[in-house]
Order: C-alpha cells, then structure tokens, then sequence
C-alpha cells in the first residue's frame, strides 16, 4: 500500500507513539532565584516560595483569577503538615480559588513528573491548562523526632489512665530525645548520594579535571546567559534575591581545582568530588505553564514548544549491580526507540548536573559499546552528545539544585532556548534518589 | 510619607493657633471617588462671549446646579470664566471682579477654570496683551485660595471652539478631584480631535496601557489608576524590581514584563508582549527614573550617565521604535514624566534636570511631528509628591519644601496618576506636546 507511508508522514512527528492525542504546548516558565541552603530563604518555608513562583507565574501571563485545569508540584523535604502542598500554595496565590491541585513526589524527578502528568492529561483532553512545578527547602526542613520517642509518643495519646500513661512513659531511653536530622542518605544502603556517585565516577573512570570542566562551563553559561537577558522572563525576584546564589559567574578552573574532594575519600584510588563540582542543598521554587494549543491561541499566550514523550526507568543499586543515579541511561534508549530518534535528531541536551560527575558517567555510559549491549541491550554504542549542545544555559551546578524544583527549571529553560531557535528538539535527563530515573523530549514549534 | 503637620492644623486646638499665627494651612484635598459629584456645589458660569451660552449648557448635561450669577453669600463650588473672544485688556475686569466678589463663598475643594486662548504671532498687541493678562491674573489667583480650591486655565488652539471634545474633557477633569494637586497650570487644546468615552467609570477602557516604572511609587499609582479607569496593563520594571512588579501586575489583572528600558531591544521586546497578549498597544507611560544626586563638582560619568540613559534616552529610543509600528495603535497616546527640577532647575540635580528638561524638549519636538496623525504625547512634570524618594529629604528640608507650594502640602502619587490617565484617554486626544505640572503651584519653577 503506497498511501501509508503519506498517511504516517502526514502526522506531525511529534505525536508518534502517541498518535491521535492532541499537542501539551510549553507556554512559559517561572521561578525564583534558587539559593543555597540557610541563606536568604533560611526562614522561607515550602508553602511561600512555591506560592511565589506561581504568583511570577500568573503575573507574567495574567492568570489572576483564572480557574486553571489543575496545578500539580511537589517537594521531596516535606512536612506532614504539607499533605496538601500544592492546594495551599494555589489558596495563597493569585490564581483562582477553584483552581485544583495535587501533589506528586519523585525525588529529584518530581518537576519533570509533573511536567509528564499534566502534559498527558492536556493531550488527552482531560485540561485545557495546567502548571507544573517543585518547590524545595534544605533550609526549613522537617525534623523527626526519633522512633522511639514518636511509638511512646502514639502510645501515650491511645493510653486512658494514669497507669497506662506512666507505663508508657517509662519506656522513653534518653537516646529517644535525639532528634532524626534530615539527610540524603538513602534509606536502603545508608549511603549519601554523594558516596553513591563516587562509586559510579570510580566505576567510569571520570576524571577531575572533566569534573571541573563541567561545572565551570555551567557557571559560565548560565552567568552568560543572565547577562543576555535570557532569565528576564523565566526567574522573578524574591526576598531581595534576582540571580541564583549559587552562580559563580567569575570562577575559574584554577579555583574549582583548589577545592578538596568531599565524597569517595574512602574508596580505593583518587577522590574527585568536590564542592565545585557537586551540587549544593538549595532552596527555590519552579513552576512552568502548560496548555493546549485551543487554550493558549485563546488567550493570546506564545507557544514555546511541544512535550512529545517522556519515559522513566528504575535501577537496583541496592545489590550493587547499578549506580544510583544511573536510571536515566536506561531509560534513553527505550524513549529514542519509541520515538525513532537518535541523539543527532537533537538540538539540545538538558541533562541534570546533580553532580558533574552524573553528567559524564551517563555520557561515558551511552559511548561505551559493551555497556549498551550488555547493560542496554543494544546492538551498539547508544551514541555521543554533542557538548556544544549541553546545557547551553548552565544547569543545576550553577543554579543549584533544590530537588523538585530542579525539573520546572529545565523544561522552561529549553521551552524557551527551542522558541528561540525557532527549530529542532530538546533532551531532558533528570536522575532521582532510590535508583530513579526520567527523560523527556520536547520539540520546537513550527513557525 | 504622612504630613504631620498637616494633620496637626486641621485638628483642635492646633487649627486656631496656626490661623491667628498666619502659619501655613493646608487642608485635605478633595480628590476623585467615583460615587462624589464633579463639584462640591454650584458651578458659577462667567463670561460676555457666545460660547459662554453653550459652555452653560454643558456643564447643565452634565447636571450640575449651573449660575449665571451668584446670589449674595450663596456658596459655589467652581467658576468657569469663558474668556474665548478677548480682544481688550479692558474687558477683564468686568467679569474677574465679579468672581472676585463671590470668591469668600468657595467652598473648599473649590474650582476656578478659564477658558481663553494663547497669545500667537497673528494678533493685535491689544489682543495680545489681554490674553496675556488672563495668564498673570489667574496664577495669582490661584495663589489667593484657600481651602485645597485651585485655578486653572483651557487654551484653545487655532480653529478649535468651546465644544471641542478635549476642551469638554479638559474641563471635566480640572472641576474633578483628579486635579486635586494641578493649580496654577494652563492646558492647551489644540485640536479638535478625540472624543468622550464610551462609559464615564471606565475612560481607558479596550484601551492597552504599558507603564515603565511600576515596581512601586508613582509607578505602581499609574498602574493602579489606569485600571481603575479600565485599562489593560502591562507593567515593566527591571529584572531585579521583579518581586514587587508581580504583585502590582497581579493586583491590577495585567502582565508583568521585566526588562531593562535601558536595554537596545525593550523597544521591540515590549511591543512584541503587546502584540501578541493584547493585539496592539494604545498607551505609553515612560514613568521609570533614577536620580544620582550630587552637585555638578562632585558628579562624575557614572552618575550623569545613567541618569541619562535611563530617563530620556530610554524613552527617545522605545519612542522612535513605537512610532514607526503598526502595533502602537493610530489613536495612541504617549505620556512621558518630566519634573518641575526640569523646568526650574534643583540644587545637587544638574544630571537630573538634564534628562528631564531633555523630556520636554523630546516631548515637543516629537508632539510637532504627530500634528494630525490621531497620536499625541506629552508629560507631566510632578513638584514635590510624597513617595519614598522625598521621604530620604532632610526633615528641615522636606517640611520646607512642602510648603513651597500654593496648596501648602506634597502631593501624593495619585495626583500625578490621575494627571498621566487623564492625558492617555481619548478625552485627551487634542491635547499634543503640553507640559502638564502637577506641582501644586510650587512657588519654584514657570
């Protein structure tokens, strides 16, 4: 049959593997400036920065009281009393009242799950619009009483008389007292997620000087990219603060190689992570406005660019027999294949700078023939990324990294570099504690 | 900023002393709200010319309690004096000195609006000299009021008759409380152009407004009474004015745009967010400023210049841009700030009076070349207004300066909003290339 192949290639490509949904377009971004742990939002809690960032939002696109299809975001250090996060944060803010919500937590994942989330139910005609975003505190987060004192505490409240009271009671120790800190450890290996990486930088053989390198090209794009104006429409000030504390617009190699190595000192052969080339704990909030194309032509909103398709993928680094951070160099190639793309159909790559080190592994990983047939599956090397395409505008190891934040921030950052572009396709990669992992696709409007 | 002293001498005991002292007394002024009458009493028409009919029968359409002639002690709460035909200064006192019989019975928040026209090369000296008479007459007489009443003065251009439409919306608004700190000023209305709005709430209403400027101060005022009248905003600060501009553009249902006006594509930048939210731009507000103050031995290239850049050859570049798209609309108005420092020049402001003596020089320059396009562009030049800025003036000074002006007090960031929605409206579209001060009658300056 001759027609077929005109009838497939009639479709817009974008929809493939998606064939009849309608398009989720990228209509714009916002956030405020992200800054390190216990600085200028030490004492701003989740609820106010994600409340800012969609107040920028609604300011930006003149949303106030419009009842938008549903508002989804997250954290990933969150209180119990922010069960309802999201909805507090869209009460406090400029949108309407009516306006739902929900929140979503994937760890590091979470911003871009949301982007996903919404994206589908706009192309399945569930929404006209939606916003997606993450909010993080490092600064304000929850601390937990420790095991014991909480099961004497639950125990104390379910007690009716006083001998039952005192019985209780009298199984507190005093190391009960001792409140849980917050960390970044994961649960199942008691691991940071530093040390975690250290075995995977050591496992490809990343060196500290490509380490470097990377972080100090994402300071230098994204203090470049400030300076053209590129942030004047995706960041809106807050508490004082209008540019990333985190961005070193003038460090240097020399600098980021003064620094001493913080993770894997205790692994065989030499520690190359450091604070230069590490992300910080980080406070911010991101949020980023999807629509249908009917919703944005009616409202006179600019389309930035199309969320084609997304994919996650998972890892067992709990045996050992992957990385924690490496899920996204799985989950590449199943979205390329779905999609009928290679890394050369790219014109962008976003690829989430946890560490400098996440980054380089995952390139190595995607070069490495045998790696990708053993590991991948695939006849071959998945192929190479093209630095000069990589996080064109600096990513988390300038701006900072407060954790569900970090994917809002990307996808608005590339909506907007494709608009300006006018052409081509855009790669997210975003890794996630727990051995997660999600990537995404969005691609260029037609003019 | 509250005016303490103001509070001070319109409360008991401190009211009586201050009168038998003959210590400044400024009072409240009477200021727009939209369910008060234009006027507080009577309006008491004046004049011997044709016009002076029709002038009465629009202020009865407008349904104020219109005289002819006032009653012994009778209370009035405007005087209109046509003034339209004079060819005589003889001809003045006839109709100045009845005014000026009635003036105790003004009530406060009173008006006082002449209607005459300019002195121009073709006229006899007699003509002349009689039209210039009414310019000395009515600043000293403005001078003369008390109780927050102000006098001011309609100039009709060539060829343009009392029942012009911005003549009519020239006088609607110096009877209003929107000119509550205009006093002393004349308004020229040069043409016949423009046209009441459609809903008398809502003058700028359809109309696309964009306001440089608007963080906070005067710009945020613009921003909130340009809505109130109907406008959409879009309101532009810098990047790092982002936090405030959000909550503005939120309170007024807009769009905040942050750029730089200083930056070579704000021009285009704000013209393509017009374009493409609004279909097109009707209003231009250039309200952003900086001051640098220093006294011109001290100053040096960084202060000057970016003083510069930013109030006047900001403005000179978006105008250029604005006045050759399509996007700014054929009916659009420009309404640029100037500053009384650019007339009369300010101690320490040498940078400061440059830029914004360049904006009038811009504004009349700019205006000669929209003569009969359907645009206009003009300024307002604020005196002393309570904002932020002049709360860092010394106490000493700042209650001084106060003072300085007829009405005895600061104006406030309303009165130079209602000034800059009055000149955006289609009210306005025959007033082109005007200086409208909003000063209060500072003693310092034309």
């Amino acid at each position: 049959m001759s027609t077929l192949p005109d009838q497939q290639n009639a479709a817009p490509q974008s929809s493939s593997g998606q064939r009849g949904a309608r398009s989720a377009v990228v209509i714009g971004g916002n956030r405020i400036p992200f800054a390190r742990s216990g600085g200028p939002y030490a004492q701003a809690s989740n609820q106010e920065m994600l409340t800012a960032a969609l107040d920028g939002l609604v300011a930006r696109f003149g949303l106030q009281g419009e009842r938008v299809g549903e508002v989804a975001a997250g954290a990933v250090l969150k209180h119990s009393r922010d069960f309802n996060l999201t909805r507090e944060a869209v009460l406090g803010s400029a949108l309407a009242a009516d306006t739902p919500a929900y929140d979503v937590q994937q760890a590091c994942a979470t911003g871009l799950e949301t982007v996903i989330g919404l994206s589908n139910k706009i192309k399945l005609g569930q929404i006209e619009s939606g916003i997606a975003g993450g909010v993080d505190s490092a600064s304000d987060a929850p601390v937990a009483v420790s095991e014991g004192l909480r099961r004497v505490l639950l125990e104390l409240a379910r007690a009716r008389s006083t001998p039952q009271k005192l019985a209780a009671l009298r199984k507190l120790r005093p190391v009960d007292l001792k409140p849980n800190a917050p960390t970044t450890a994961e649960p199942r290996t008691g691991l940071s997620m530093g040390e975690h990486q250290a075995i995977t930088t050591s496992r490809w053989n990343i060196s500290r000087r490509a380490q470097d390198e990377l972080a100090l090209a994402s300071h230098a794009n994204m203090a470049a990219a400030y300076d053209r104006g590129f942030f004047d429409d995706l960041v809106t000030p807050f508490r004082g603060v209008s540019r990333d504390g985190n961005l070193r617009a003038d460090t240097s190699l020399e600098k980021l190689g003064s620094l001493k190595p913080v993770f894997g000192r205790n692994l065989t052969g030499e520690a190359t992570m450091t604070a230069g080339n590490s992300t910080p704990l980080t406070d911010g909030a991101a949020a980023v406005l999807l629509g249908s194309e009917d919703y944005a032509r009616k409202h006179n909103l600019p389309m930035l660019a199309n969320v084609v398709d997304a994919e996650a993928a998972a890892v067992d680094f709990v045996h050992g027999k992957e990385g924690l951070l490496m899920a996204p160099v799985y989950a590449m190639p199943r979205l390329l294949q779905r999609n009928d793309m290679t890394f050369e159909d790219f014109d962008f790559f976003e690829i989430h700078e946890a560490f400098a080190s996440t980054v380089l592994s995952s390139l190595a990983a995607w070069e490495d023939e045998d790696f990708c047939r053993t590991q991948l599956g695939l006849s071959g090397a998945l192929g190479t990324v093209d630095r000069t395409k990589l996080n064109v505008n600096g990513s988390s190891l300038a701006a900072g990294h407060p954790f569900a934040a970090t994917g809002a921030r990307i996808v608005a950052s590339l909506a907007k570099s494709l608009a300006e572009k006018g052409s081509g396709r855009g790669l997210i990669s975003v890794c996630a504690a727990g051995g997660q992992g999600v990537v995404a696709i969005l691609e260029a409007r037609r003019p | 900023m509250t005016d303490t002293y103001l509070n001070l001498v319109n409360a008991q005991p401190l009211s009586r002393i201050a009168k038998a002292a003959g210590l400044p007394r400024p009072v409240p002024l009477r200021r727009y709200a939209p369910d008060a009458p234009l006027v507080p009493g009577p309006v008491l028409v004046l004049g011997r010319s044709r016009s002076t009919q029709d002038m009465a029968a629009t202020l009865l359409e407008w349904n104020l309690d219109v005289r002819r002639h006032l009653r012994p002690k009778e209370k009035f709460g405007a005087a209109v004096v046509v003034l339209d035909d004079l060819a005589h200064p003889g001809e003045l006192s006839e109709v100045f000195l009845e005014l000026g019989h009635g003036l105790r019975n003004l009530l406060p928040g009173g008006r006082i609006v002449t209607i005459s026209r300019p002195v121009t090369s073709e006229i006899s000296p007699q003509t002349a000299a009689a039209r210039q008479a009414v310019d000395g007459t009515l600043r000293s007489l403005a001078k003369e009021l008390r109780g927050g009443a102000t006098a001011n003065g309609i100039l009709l251009g060539e060829g343009v008759n009392t029942g012009a439409p911005s003549v009519r919306g020239t006088l609607e608004f110096l009877l209003s409380g929107k000119s509550a700190y205009v006093d002393g000023q004349f308004i020229a209305v040069g043409s016949d152009h423009g046209a009441p709005p459609r809903s008398a709430e809502l003058p700028l209403a359809g109309r696309t407004a964009v306001v440089t400027g608007a963080a906070r101060g005067i710009g945020a005022e613009i921003v909130r009474v340009l809505r109130r009248d109907g406008a959409h905003i879009i309101a532009v600060d810098v990047p790092a004015a982002g936090e405030q501009l959000a909550q503005v553009a939120n309170h007024a249902g807009g769009t905040a745009l942050q750029v730089d006006v200083t930056a070579p594509d704000a021009a285009e930048r704000i013209l393509r967010h017009a374009a493409t939210r609004y279909g097109g731009l009707d209003i231009m507000v250039h309200n952003a400023g900086i001051t640098r103050d220093r006294l011109l031995a001290n100053m040096d290239q960084a202060r000057w210049s970016s003083v510069l850049a930013v109030n006047v050859e900001s403005q000179l570049r978006i105008n250029e841009k604005l006045l050759s798209s399509d996007h700014f609309n054929s009916n659009g108005s420009i309404v640029c700030l100037a500053s009384t420092s650019g007339i009369a020049g300010n101690r320490g402001q040498t940078n400061y009076a440059a830029s914004k003596a360049g904006v009038i020089g811009m504004v009349r320059a700019t205006a000669d070349a929209l003569v009969g396009s359907g645009r206009t562009i003009n300024a307002v030049a604020p005196g002393f207004i309570e904002t932020d800025m002049t709360a860092r003036i010394p106490f000493a000074t700042r209650e001084v300066a106060r003072r300085l002006s007829s009405l005895q007090q600061g104006g406030l960031p309303l009165d130079v909003a209602e000034a800059v929605s009055f000149l955006a409206s289609t009210n306005a579209a025959g007033i082109n290339g005007q200086v409208l001060r909003v000063c209060g009658q500072n003693l310092v300056g034309a």
